[in-house]
């Protein structure tokens, strides 16, 4: 039973990376456009860290937070943020599959619907915000200040994991609403680019109903400021630093929404 | 075998009246209708069979195909195909069909037909000697040498189907349906369509269902013929059962429409 499953989650593996590969194939037709997006990603990136700089230089200090605090906390949502850009985007245009039917394609494919919708699209140009995160999170941990010890690496690597999760869970989650309508999807846009962007700070700054909203609704607190104060050494409680597994906990009901959905699925026109 | 016992379908339709005010009304308040798009279907297609299934537009075909399909899951009744029944198992089910849509275009548009093929052999694991073999008679029987080195999007209609043709084959799927398939092809192309789908069916066995406004299509391709209206089946038989003497088929499907009102 498990050597079947462990074949079959080669087979999907490879289909992914096969995807990939055709993406890669589909985008050197357009040499110039794929550079000058990677560029400007890298740029647009950059102009957020921007924001953050001018704002320090001006006030030096946000409830209690350094600039190098809030440089570590900001920097690690942005790779959570591009990760979860770069693996779940097919989530993120997932409405217009379905206007077009092409979701139609993906049920008559002999293979699970959520890795074909993966596959759809890969935004390959997100290398250029990827590239940029990677920058901004060394400069983050190095600027921190940080006393690092085995557990606070670990922290780190959990809260990687556990925000790439829940940005594409929050993906998943807006995938999953376009199965009951395709009107006024644009709400979403404030869990997902909205959390890139208020997420830059971190959490307990925006006041308690957030905090509240933040934990136990969508989990953002869970992988952004309870290990953050782990990392600072501003709290005793070092189980906080598995709280990112949270993260992985919200791909649950997010998959069961998805899955939900798809018996829901009316097909678009004829 | 496929069997279709009294499968219904509805949809919920939201409508409101043109203009902003009405706009702004359905955002708090929407109305919907409910538009029957399925009622009571009952069929029975065997192996190797060719059916043309008709209707005006609007009728429940694209429902049927999709429920067939494994696409949408029907509100009541019962539907079998090969024992599978196909939004259950469907997996299982849409790895032994195979599904083209003269509309919707499967092949990825910037690189070439050849790379799309080899998608579609990890997608449905296809074995490499059989993927081998079938894509050399596919490659013979619908000419498509040069097109598999083309990207999609420089492909005319016509090439475009016939290598969409071959997308959907390439797993030896014993049951084939097809959503309009020659829809705005030439002649040429479209002779070219229907001679390699009756040769499929005789070579292979291959059940063919087939949707069309073309009864040129029907005349050419298959043998019974299934008519909707207003989701219901109004009439299952042979071509011939329905030609009055000498007719064409054109003015033969045009009295039978007339006739049922749909």
């Amino acid at each position: 039973m498990t050597a079947k499953n462990n074949d079959r989650n080669i087979s999907e593996l490879r289909l992914y990376v096969h995807y990939v590969s055709l993406h890669l194939r589909s985008v050197m037709q357009y040499k110039a456009s794929f550079w000058m997006t990677v560029v400007g990603q890298f740029l647009v990136t950059f102009n957020m860290f921007l924001g953050v700089y001018f704002l320090f230089d001006r006030f030096g200090s946000v409830e209690g937070f350094t600039y190098q605090e809030v440089l570590l906390c900001f920097s690690l949502m942005l790779t959570e943020y591009s990760l979860g850009e770069c693996i779940a985007r097919g989530f993120d245009s997932f409405d217009s599959m379905v206007r077009q039917g092409e979701f139609d394609r993906v049920l008559t494919r002999p293979r699970s619907d959520i890795l074909q919708v993966l596959g759809s699209k890969i935004e390959l140009t997100r290398v250029g915000r990827l590239l940029q995160a990677g920058v901004m999170f060394v400069y983050g941990v190095t600027r921190s200040g940080v006393t690092w010890n085995a557990w606070r690496v670990i922290t780190v690597l959990l809260m990687l994991l556990g925000g790439t999760a829940l940005f594409c869970g929050i993906f998943l989650l807006f995938a999953s609403i376009c199965f009951y309508t395709l009107e006024g999807l644009e709400f979403m846009n404030i869990l997902t680019d909205g959390a890139r962007e208020y997420g830059k700070y971190p959490v307990s700054i925006y006041g308690r109903r957030m905090m509240q909203f933040c934990t136990f609704v969508i989990p953002y607190a869970l992988v952004q400021y309870y290990p953050l104060l782990v990392l600072l050494g501003r709290t005793d409680r070092n189980w906080y630093g598995l709280l990112p597994l949270g993260g992985l906990l919200f791909l649950l009901p997010c998959g069961a929404l998805w899955k939900l959905g798809v018996r829901h699925y009316q097909s678009a026109g004829s | 075998m496929i069997v279709m016992r009294n499968i219904c379908k509805t949809y919920k339709v939201a409508r409101r009246n043109a203009g902003l005010a009405e706009a702004a009304r359905s955002f708090f308040r929407r109305e919907y209708d409910t538009v029957t798009a399925l009622d009571h279907v009952n069929f029975t297609i065997h192996d190797g069979e060719t059916v043309g299934y008709i209707g005006p537009n609007g009728a429940g075909k694209s429902t049927t195909i999709k429920i067939l399909s494994g696409i949408l899951t029907p509100d009541s009744g019962e539907c079998l195909v090969d024992g599978r029944t196909p939004w259950k198992n469907r997996i299982d089910h849409v790895a032994q069909i195979g599904v083209v849509f003269g509309q919707r275009s499967q092949l990825w548009w910037d690189v070439p037909v050849a790379d799309s093929f080899e998608l579609l052999r990890d997608i449905y694991s296809i074995p490499p000697a059989l993927y081998k073999a079938n894509l050399d008679e596919l490659t013979e029987l619908l000419s498509l040498g040069e097109l598999l080195r083309t990207p999609a999007r420089q492909l005319s209609l016509g090439q475009r189907m016939r290598c969409e043709l071959a997308a959907s084959l390439l797993h030896s799927p014993r049951i084939l349906f097809l959503d309009e398939p020659t829809i705005g092809l030439d002649a040429v192309s479209k002779i070219a369509v229907r001679e390699f789908i009756v040769k499929l069916n005789q070579t292979h066995g291959t059940t063919v269902i087939l949707t069309t406004h073309d009864m040129q299509d029907i005349e050419a391709i298959t043998k019974r013929i299934i008519l909707i209206g207003k989701g219901r089946i109004l009439l299952d038989g042979g071509l011939d059962d329905i030609r009055r003497g000498g007719e064409d088929i054109d003015r033969t499907v045009a009295a039978l429409y007339r006739s049922y009102e749909i």
